[in-house]
């Protein structure tokens, strides 16, 4: 049952992160889409000819027939079209979906593209966006739960989401915020040896986080990322194919998605977040163990995301978390190297692209092609995607040969 | 300042509504599976019969969860709420439901606090179910 681990990323094309300021972005989402489809090819040696299947996640241009919408623009004919709307957890979930189609024929080279889901704006789009910009991503239209239920009490920030997951935390097991405040230095430690990442060169301490501003107790804003302008992309290919790439490739061995619900507070087990059961499936797909694992690469919008994660997906008991993560050095040359391109915490929420970052750094890392960051044997990488307010989540493993 | 966003009931929602207006809170249960539902439903979310009631309860329940943003980068209505009281509600009789809390001050508010409706009146059509200390 499940992958045979019979494909792999072969192929990374990825933005460096800007800072959002007017005129940046200057492209829309089609014409970044388009480049990051040429980078990732051209890293993974394929033409456009090559490619047969496409998986993309939201376009600002248009909000529904976006696959055809895609292949029109890129010029290109694929036998699997796909779009995934799983937040933060899409990018994982499209690497799954991506192997799952090669491995039942219906696709030898699939191209899975994240834009920044940032586009210029025309004044009137400038005037909707602005009324629909305060609900987040919750929905405020007629008849929508969100809407009726969370809104009108002002649920609907992510801080305020994840202050209810980490305050209701702190009430079960125990709350250190130095061991929160460490993974966003460790973190950010990692970014420092990134080129790439937002933060690089601009290294912090546990005392920075714990004197930035509080946003929503316990969460700190150094706990929190922050959004930038990006975009990414990976292609994956069959073994035929990947027998052509110069890259060494990173096979997708494992897999697992749990979706919930929307808002985090209808969860009947609210702390049991739904990485553990996407983990365990992940885990037992890919025939590994957790000690098996050299790089973990887990979703961090917030620090206690991570924590959350480190547990749940079984790198260590439940409640186990804060003591864990001060005992062990999670730096690229630590002794449990954690989102070693520094997270989207060090690195930069490129909207929903943000969660690509975590996909194409593990590959990178399979490869031997990351910068001073790279971690010297690197052969199984655990890497999780996270949506909304860890309402839906997914894992893979991806494996060198 | 913009309004702020008001619930838009459906003609399935409205008898939870038009309950809280008349001062009593009313949640379905499920005439199948006799389980408790929040928000309302069509469907009941244990064993999806559409068969159910509307049952007044008394709306008492204790805090699950809390969060005290400072600050808020998305919702700019909330902004003269700030630092606002939000709060997760478990029910008696199970389901939980996000509010807020009113009458308290904010070092008071704990996980496991024991809370009651406070109907807030907020136009002529829309009382919205608070909590204030029980």
């Amino acid at each position: 049952m499940g992958l045979k681990g019979k494909s792999a990323i072969i192929g990374i094309g990825e933005f460096k992160p800007e800072k959002i300021r007017p005129g940046v972005p200057d492209t829309f989402t089609l014409e970044q889409v388009s480049e990051l489809a040429r980078l990732a090819l051209t890293d993974a040696g394929l033409g456009p000819k090559d490619v047969n299947g496409l998986i993309v996640s939201g376009i600002s241009e248009s909000a529904y027939f976006i696959p055809s919408t895609v292949t029109e623009y890129l010029g290109i004919k694929v036998d699997f079209g796909d779009v995934v709307d799983l937040g933060g957890a899409s990018a994982v979930s499209m690497v799954w979906r991506a192997a799952a189609a090669i491995e039942m024929g219906m696709a030898d080279v699939v191209l899975c593209i994240i834009g920044s889901g940032l586009s210029p704006m025309s004044q009137d789009e400038i005037e909707i966006f602005s009324e629909q910009k305060p609900f987040g991503s919750s929905s405020n239209l007629w008849g929508s739960p969100q809407a009726e239920f969370d809104i009108p009490y002002g649920h609907i920030a992510q801080n305020s989401g994840y202050a209810l997951i980490a305050q209701r935390y702190a009430h079960e097991y125990g709350y250190d915020q130095r061991a929160t405040a460490k993974i966003a230095v460790d973190h950010r430690t990692n970014a420092c040896a990134n080129p790439q990442a937002i933060f690089h060169g601009q290294p912090i301490t546990i005392e920075d986080v714990l004197n930035s501003k509080m946003v929503a107790p316990p969460l700190h804003k150094l706990e929190i990322v922050m959004p930038v302008f990006g975009g990414a992309a990976v292609v994956l290919a069959s073994k035929e194919k990947v027998a052509e790439s110069k890259n060494r490739p990173a096979w997708v061995t494992g897999c697992g998605e749990r979706v919930e619900v929307k808002s985090r507070h209808y969860a009947k087990d609210f702390l049991n977040t739904p990485i553990a059961a996407a983990s365990e499936r992940a885990f037992n797909m890919a025939g590994i163990k957790r000690r098996d694992i050299d790089l973990v690469q887990p979703y961090d919008c917030y620090t206690i995301t991570v924590l959350m994660t480190l547990e749940d997906a079984g790198f260590c008991g439940k409640g186990e978390g804060m003591a864990f993560v001060l005992e062990n050095d999670l730096t690229y040359n630590g002794n449990f190297p954690v989102n070693s391109h520094g997270g989207q915490l060090g690195f930069g929420q490129t909207g929903l692209a943000g969660g690509m970052s975590h996909v194409t750094e593990a590959a990178r890392q399979i490869m031997g092609k990351a910068h001073v960051n790279q971690i010297e044997r690197c052969n199984n990488v655990y890497v999780s995607g996270t949506g909304g307010i860890m309402c839906e989540q997914s894992a893979i493993i991806l494996q060198g040969d | 300042m913009l309004n702020k966003p008001f619930p838009r009931p459906t003609s399935l929602t409205q008898p939870f509504w038009d309950a809280l207006n008349e001062g009593i809170v009313k949640i379905q249960k499920c005439n199948n599976c006799n389980s408790w539902i929040f928000y309302p439903r069509s469907h009941c979310t244990n064993c999806l019969s559409p068969d159910l009631t509307w049952k007044k309860i008394n709306g008492t329940g204790t805090i699950y969860t809390y969060s005290t943003p400072e600050i808020l980068p998305t919702a700019s209505f909330f902004v003269d709420e700030l630092p606002q009281k939000i709060v997760v509600v478990e029910l008696d009789e199970g389901p939980r439901i996000p509010s807020n809390m009113v009458n308290v001050e904010i070092k008071d508010i704990w996980i496991g606090m024991r809370v009651k409706p406070f109907l807030d009146k907020v136009s002529d059509d829309i009382t919205l179910l608070r909590f204030e200390p029980a």
